[in-house]
């Protein structure tokens, strides 16, 4: 593992165990982020993106079965840690921010009390006062107006956009060397959000925090990233620089997604993609996007695909591009 | 202009003319401005954009021409009748005209009913045709969204999200309406699904001549569906015009706001929004309007003026309205009617 490597998925499988059957969700998962990258995993609905963000912080309910798969943070396997380690991994490792910031709020504590409960998390032993100043602070760093008054606000004083900001705050209030933000501004009007992700990159960069972004939206991964994973039914289809992402898109998935969007240039809407996602119970035996997929073979419907390299460390799962490239996992 | 030459016949379908709906608050005398002073035109076979972020009263407006509210003050023309009354003081007839898809197809269906007795449900309160007929009328409508018609004995539960919201539009054309009113109906769906959506609306909009009153807070989406745009803030158009128009020349600050905060795919897209502004702020509640212009506490170009005097709408160009002081003096043709 190369040294400036701070998270590596390998070959993660994650299933959930429901009444009458078992969900076979995430099929064998590789990412790997880099210290200081900006890392985004875009993917519609039900993909498995939350659930392979919530593996890293070991947060998966308790139907979830991991049953092969490393996850290797900062050179430690993160499925082994217990206890103490994994009060560290949260504590003062691992930050996030969830997509609805009403929900990760206590209603009825102040923002004050809630950030100071962090910092004192991070660091026991430490003075009431000091707290105090670091979550004044952190306020400040992430922006917000007045945040000695603010410290005395509860969450309901405050809009969608100011609460997620502080969610914001509290995440970074401690030095942490991961964020991840699972869809932090899916709910946020679009000037809101052009503001907290501006906010994201400023305080991600500024510190030196790695950041693992989730989102649905192919836009906001292209403003806010360094290297994309696509992501469909619990694989990871395609991965690229999000440069070369954007233009050189190759798997047939990706292609579908980018055609689905909308374009300020205009020029009508496309068909979308047809089918749907698979039924996790009983997911097809090959490439799990083959039944949608417009450019099949009999090959995709047999086996799996592994991440070929396209070349300039762009990789797709598709074996359109097997032939010329090499399997790099 | 040449002489002689018939005007054509007037082809609007919808006017509203100064529309207001307040909301009362506890406090008394105090008012939820929700919609405050909104006017446009919709002519048959048109697709109006309106759009705006939450808290905009784009959706006010839009239930509000739909009867669920009353209006406060202004008119609502339907076919040059005066509308401007609740549900329960509109003539059945009329409420067959105009029909609406809501957002999330999840909650605006009837979860204990099977699609059938759904789409049943406008047949029967508008008395269309006998017991079989309105059977035939149900598998025809299924057949318009290209549903199966065996789908009209499953349960809403039983299908995805965009068959549902294929359900709901199908309701929605059960009467024949003319003007048929969308409140985002794409914006709780993914894109590929929200692009099978549109595809099928806008099939439907040609094929049936339907006039749609289009709600969405989705900029990129209107410049592919609509023919003319009009921005909301704080409960009043402050920009309308012809969606290539609004889009190569936006005008208001907070359109250019909009567009430039929106995250684009491609290098081609990125050059199309206006660099010049940078969000800020939040949009102030509809409670507490602030004077003057509403957009004022936001825009980086406001001057004295703009807190003190409310801009009056001006036509910039032919079709292009906009509010805003910095559109007055100085620019040819302002606020002249030719």
């Amino acid at each position: 593992m190369e040294d400036s490597t701070l998270v590596e998925i390998k070959n993660l499988t994650v299933w959930y165990r429901v009444y009458g059957g078992l969900l076979r969700v995430l099929d064998g998962v590789n990412l790997s982020v880099a210290r200081g990258q900006k890392v985004g995993i875009v993917g519609e609905t039900g993909c498995g993106k939350t659930t392979t963000v919530k593996a890293i912080l070991r947060i998966l309910p308790k139907n979830a079965v991991v049953p092969e798969g490393t996850i290797m943070f900062q050179g430690r396997n993160v499925l082994k840690m217990r206890g103490r380690e994994l009060q560290e991994l949260r504590g003062q490792g691992i930050a996030m921010v969830f997509q609805d910031p009403t929900a990760a709020l206590n209603p009825v504590f102040t923002i004050g009390q809630q950030i100071m409960e962090v910092i004192k998390y991070a660091r026991p032993g430490g003075k009431a006062k000091e707290w105090r100043e670091m979550a004044v602070r952190a306020l400040k760093e992430a922006a917000l107006p007045d945040p000695e008054r603010l410290m005395e606000n509860y969450p309901f004083q405050l809009s969608g956009g100011m609460r997620q900001r502080v969610c914001i705050a509290m995440a970074l209030a401690t030095a942490r060397t991961l964020l991840i933000a699972d869809e932090p501004t899916t709910n946020l009007d679009v000037t809101i959000q052009d503001q907290v992700l501006r906010l994201v990159r400023r305080l991600v960069e500024e510190k030196g925090t790695s950041l693992i972004l989730i989102t649905h939206s192919l836009g906001v991964a292209r403003e806010m990233t360094d290297l994309v994973y696509v992501m469909y039914a619990g694989t990871m289809v395609e991965v690229a620089q999000t440069d070369e992402l954007f233009d050189n898109p190759l798997h047939p998935y990706t292609l579908g997604l980018l055609q689905s969007i909308p374009k300020l240039t205009g020029g009508g809407v496309t068909q979308g993609i047809a089918g749907r996602i698979p039924d996790y119970a009983n997911p097809p035996p090959g490439c799990r996007f083959a039944p949608r997929c417009d450019q099949a073979m009999p090959i995709c419907s047999e086996r799996k695909p592994a991440l070929f390299d396209a070349g300039g460390g762009h990789q797709v799962a598709c074996w359109r591009f097997a032939a010329g490239g090499e399997a790099v996992a | 202009m040449r002489l002689g030459v018939k005007r054509l016949p007037d082809d609007g379908l919808l006017e509203v003319r100064d529309l207001k709906k307040y909301f009362p608050t506890k406090r008394k005398g105090v008012f939820v401005r929700a919609v405050d002073g909104v006017s446009f035109r919709l002519k048959r076979g048109e697709v109006l954009g309106l759009v705006g972020e939450s808290g905009s009263g784009k959706s006010t407006t839009a239930y509000t021409i739909l009867g669920v509210y009353e209006p406060t003050a202004g008119q609502i023309l339907f076919k040059g009748q005066d509308i401007s009354t609740g549900l329960a003081r509109r003539p059945l007839a009329l409420k067959k005209e105009i029909q609406i898809v809501f957002q999330d197809p999840g909650t605006s269906l009837n979860p204990s009913r099977t699609i059938g007795q759904i789409l049943g449900v406008p047949l029967a309160v508008h008395r269309i045709g006998t017991r079989a007929e309105r059977q035939q009328r149900i598998a025809e409508l299924l057949r318009l969204v290209e549903l199966p018609v065996d789908f009209m004995y499953k349960y809403p539960r039983a299908i995805g999200g965009g068959e549902r919201q294929m359900v709901a539009i199908a309701r929605a054309l059960a009467t024949n309406p003319s003007l048929v009113v969308l409140d985002e109906p794409t914006s709780a769906l993914d894109v590929s699904v929200q692009a099978k959506i549109i595809n099928m609306l806008m099939k439907l909009q040609r094929e049936l001549h339907l006039t749609y009153l289009f709600i969405s807070h989705d900029l990129s989406l209107m410049r592919n569906v609509a023919t003319r745009v009009a921005v909301m803030y704080l409960g009043k158009i402050c920009e309308e015009a012809s969606t290539p128009e609004l889009f190569a020349n936006p005008l208001h600050p907070y359109t250019q706001m909009l567009l430039s905060s929106i995250p684009v795919v491609s290098k081609a897209e990125e050059a199309t929004k206006p660099k010049r502004i940078r969000s800020t702020g939040e949009i102030p509640s509809p409670v507490d309007v602030p004077p003057g212009c509403g957009f004022h506490p936001r825009c980086p170009f406001r001057t004295e003026a703009c807190s003190r005097e409310e801009p009056a709408m001006r036509e910039v160009e032919e079709g292009h309205f906009v509010r805003c002081h910095l559109l007055g003096a100085g620019v040819p043709g302002d606020g002249q009617i030719h």
